[in-house]
């Protein structure tokens, strides 16, 4: 799985830090940001898709695996 | 001892100058859909029931009082007005009898809340970095420990008022002690905010006079900041600089009043309803006791249920809106709490659902101006509740009549009267 962020959406709500620290971190100004390149392990995949639920601008997207497959095969 | 010419001969009292006021339009609600409002009794008592109505039968409700108003109920609409600062105005974000003069844009009253872009953009960022969740981490073993003192007082009596000797003085000191003040001003704060918020249908003269108060207290701190600067959030204030300048007086003075009242009222409402909620439902009360690790989506949960704060908009010029036809100067009432109680976005959107794990929310708003204070707010509202829990597992509602609703755009419990034990 791969977390995409979209920094035009983002507001800092800061759920996705909370919820999944693995996963995302914050700048100085409170906004998101993806650790490396957004590739989730599989134990962070439960809490990354727990942030892109609760975040409330629907900025975060959720590639699965067999969609990242598709798109690099 | 610093000389700032910018307060030097300031005249701090900046009346509503070409406001346009319209006359108080009071008394009992003919229709919600066509004469709503939100400074009624019956609304503060319980608007959740009003507004589950109104989604299902008049999406955008109508009301001729305070001069014409809009209320969207649907989770889309709220978010579409709170993203769409073209068509919508924060020049004010409470609706009262008075519209600001269009030329306080986009500035406004009390920056960033009042601001519109371009100007919002560097208000808000100066406030960001104050009250990210890792300033905020530092402030949390403080006000761990001012809950406890406030429940050691508690200790031994078997009626307390939560909303009075409680919930009101964690934001009251922790803002306090954030901008500056001094500790024993709570007591001053509490007009300051029900005089901001809760003043709605007054004159505009009333109005002018009464938010002098609150000027005459913040002008006072300013000059003790000038003569004696310190490491809080007033000297930041004061010494910052946007794009090479230091902040017009004005842009001081209105951003203070913003953290007080922003930050008061609304935890306060928080942590109140938050407790009346447990109080009134011992099967959830009983729960939390049980599991403590349920507080991180209890909280989130309470936050959405019971959001404390509506905000407003200004309509910007006349135009056909999702099937209404809005006019330059309308008000919208922006409901975060009807927002967070749609069905189409929510399951269960009635319920109080404790452990609820996707709970994407908007008490805190959406869009350019959602709270800066977020981060703060959240953490305190969590620390009262642990603290509280840990200390008072067991209470229940000691006169269910006796709970006293704020009136207007942000609603809590200002008396809560609980037996303990
Ligand atoms: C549970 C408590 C709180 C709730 C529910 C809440 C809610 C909100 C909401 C809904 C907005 C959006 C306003 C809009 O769209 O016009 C807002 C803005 C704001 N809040 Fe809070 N708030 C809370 C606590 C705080 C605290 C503790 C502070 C700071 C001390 C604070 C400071 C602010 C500021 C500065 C803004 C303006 C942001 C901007 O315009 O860019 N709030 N708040
Ligand atoms: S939850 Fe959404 S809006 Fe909030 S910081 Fe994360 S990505 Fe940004």
């Amino acid at each position: 799985m791969k977390v995409l962020l979209d920094s035009g959406r983002c507001q800092g709500h800061g759920r996705c830090y909370d919820l999944a620290p693995e996963v995302f971190g914050e700048d100085d100004e409170g906004y998101a940001r993806v650790h490396g390149d957004g590739v989730v392990l599989p134990d962070a995949e439960r809490v990354a898709t727990l942030a892109a639920k609760n975040c409330p601008e629907n900025a975060i997207d959720l590639i699965q695996d067999n969609a990242l497959q598709g798109a690099t095969s | 001892m610093t000389v700032d010419d910018r307060f030097a001969d300031l005249d701090w009292h900046r009346d509503e100058y070409g406001a346009r006021g319209t006359a108080p339009v009071t008394g009992p609600v003919s229709d919600w859909t066509t004469d709503f409002s939100h400074v009624e009794p019956e609304w503060s008592q319980n608007p959740y029931p009003i507004l589950d109505d109104l989604r299902q039968r008049c999406p955008i409700a109508h009301t001729d009082r305070f001069g014409g108003a809009w209320l969207p109920t649907t989770f889309e609409d709220v978010a579409a007005i709170a993203h769409d600062t073209d068509g919508f105005s924060s020049r004010s974000i409470i609706i009262s009898n008075v519209r600001p003069p269009l030329d306080i844009a986009p500035v406004g009253v009390a920056p960033p809340i009042s601001s519109d872009p371009p100007f919002h953009h560097g208000a808000r960022k100066l406030l960001l970095t104050v009250f990210t969740r890792q300033a905020v981490k530092k402030l949390e073993d403080a006000t761990r420990a001012y809950c406890h003192e406030l429940l050691d007082q508690m200790q031994g009596r078997e009626v307390v008022d939560a909303a009075q000797d409680y919930a009101q003085h964690i934001p009251m000191r922790v803002i306090s002690d954030m901008l500056g003040f001094p500790p024993e001003d709570g007591p001053k704060f509490a007009v300051f905010v029900h005089n901001a918020l809760e003043g709605i249908n007054l004159t505009p003269e009333e109005r002018v006079a009464k938010s002098a108060l609150l000027t005459d207290y913040l002008y006072a701190q300013v000059q003790d900041h000038l003569a004696n600067p310190r490491d809080d959030l007033t000297t930041y204030l004061l010494e910052t600089e946007v794009d090479g300048h230091k902040l017009d007086p004005f842009h001081v003075l209105g951003t203070m009043a913003l953290l007080l009242i922003a930050g008061i009222d609304t935890t306060w409402s928080a942590i109140g309803a938050s407790l009346w909620h447990l109080a009134k439902t011992p099967a959830d009360r009983e729960r939390l006791a049980a599991e403590p690790q349920l507080m991180a989506t209890a909280t989130e949960e309470l936050l959405r249920a019971y959001a404390p704060v509506t905000m407003a908009r200004l309509v910007k010029k006349d135009m056909h809106w999702h099937g209404v036809d809005m006019k330059a100067d309308d008000w919208v009432l922006l409901s975060f709490p009807s927002a967070n109680r749609d069905p189409e976005r929510f399951e269960r959107a009635d319920e109080v659902v404790l452990d609820r794990e996707e709970n994407s929310h908007v008490a805190f708003g959406l869009g350019i101006h959602r709270c800066v204070g977020s981060h703060l707010a959240r953490m305190e509202l969590r620390v009262a509740l642990e603290v509280w829990m840990e200390r008072f597992p067991t209470f229940s509602l000691a006169d269910p009549d006796g709970v006293v609703w704020s009136l207007g755009q942000v609603r809590g419990p200002r008396h809560l009267p609980l037996r303990l034990g």
